[in-house]
């Protein structure tokens, strides 16, 4: 099957799934309830996410862990996202040369 | 004047997602040619898509010949966590946010371009999410394009080292909040507590499914217990 029509399938379908509730969610949602269900989502999607991705992120599990300690240490400090992120990774770089 | 000032801003706020992006395109873009996919194709799927996880099962249909149905509804379920931050997005957006821009914005709807939109107070704005997309797109598709064509000249440790980024970022962006409200520490605690159950007890959830599930019962219980005035809205 010709490649181009995977991709139009699989781009159609993710676009459509963006799409359709972005564009046609346009009245305000009263319901306290909702409302307060929408306010926790961003918290929780990422939460679940991150936790336990992290540990696996870098394929080693030390390594991982001391670039998530960085940057939960970082990111209780408020410092800027990319300074969180960057500090992570090089943590984790830094780790692997330790000899154990 | 005032429109470059936000494109800007948002462009500014998308370096970190870009830079995260990077690394993890550059590993889609080592596995898409592994599977016999071109540098170009490479390139095009990752401008389509803009996704991750959605993506890496995609090429992998692509290498085994599957079929467009199967195509189609792997992309569903993954994807599926889009439409949940999509209408949560489509609450905080300014009212010049019409509907061009909403079809035109609703392509940069990602995990992480969400947390950043999300997460402000001020209504987004429409030149403000495109300044974001700009950027983060970049990152993106110059990943994979790198990636596929020159990923085994990195050293190994250098490229896994990359690949907790966006989790950092993420961290980066929960913990400040989650320091100033306990029903936010509290729905964190309880999402991560649960996608660790999920991932270890249920291994057979997938991870789209798993994101849905957990996001979904942490905010419920989060909107059972503390639920948010329009004036509290953190």
């Amino acid at each position: 099957m010709s490649i181009a029509l995977y991709i139009l399938v699989m781009a159609g379908v993710t676009y459509l799934i963006r799409m359709l509730p972005f564009a046609f969610f346009q009245k305000k949602i009263k319901s306290v309830f909702v409302r307060s269900f929408l306010h926790y989502i961003p918290y929780a999607v990422l939460s679940a996410m991150t936790i336990p991705a992290i540990f696996y992120s870098t394929g080693n599990f030390i390594t991982a862990a001391a670039g998530t300690v960085v940057a939960l240490i970082l990111a209780y400090f408020n410092l800027p996202l990319i300074v969180v992120a960057l500090a992570a990774s090089l943590t984790a770089f830094g780790i692997d040369f330790l000899p154990f | 004047m005032k429109k470059q000032s936000l494109l800007l801003s948002g462009m500014k706020d998308g370096i970190p997602i870009a830079l995260g992006y990077l690394s993890v395109s550059f590993g889609f873009g080592i596995t898409a040619v592994g599977l016999g996919i071109s540098v170009l194709n490479s390139f095009i799927i990752s401008l389509t898509n803009l996704t991750s996880a959605g993506q890496a099962q995609g090429v992998s249909i692509i290498a085994a010949n599957g079929s467009l149905l199967e195509m189609a509804l792997v992309q569903l379920i993954i994807n599926m966590r889009y439409a949940l931050m999509a209408i949560s997005l489509s609450q905080n957006l300014d009212k010049s946010f019409r509907l061009r821009h909403r079809l035109i914005a609703a392509y940069g709807i990602t995990d992480e371009i969400f947390a950043v939109c999300a997460t402000r107070k001020e209504p987004i704005k429409p030149m403000y999410m495109y300044g974001i997309i700009i950027v983060s797109t970049a990152g993106w598709t110059s990943g994979t394009v790198l990636g596929a064509s020159a990923g085994t000249l990195l050293p190994s440790n250098l490229i896994s080292a990359f690949g907790i980024m966006l989790y950092g970022m993420f961290l980066a962006i929960i913990i400040p909040p989650a320091k100033k409200s306990f029903s936010v520490l509290l729905v964190i605690m309880v999402s991560a507590g649960l996608s660790t159950i999920c991932k270890y007890l249920l291994p057979f959830i997938s991870g789209g499914f798993t994101v849905i599930i957990c996001g979904i019962a942490a905010s419920l219980i989060g909107a059972l217990l503390f639920p948010v005035g329009e004036e509290k809205k953190a």
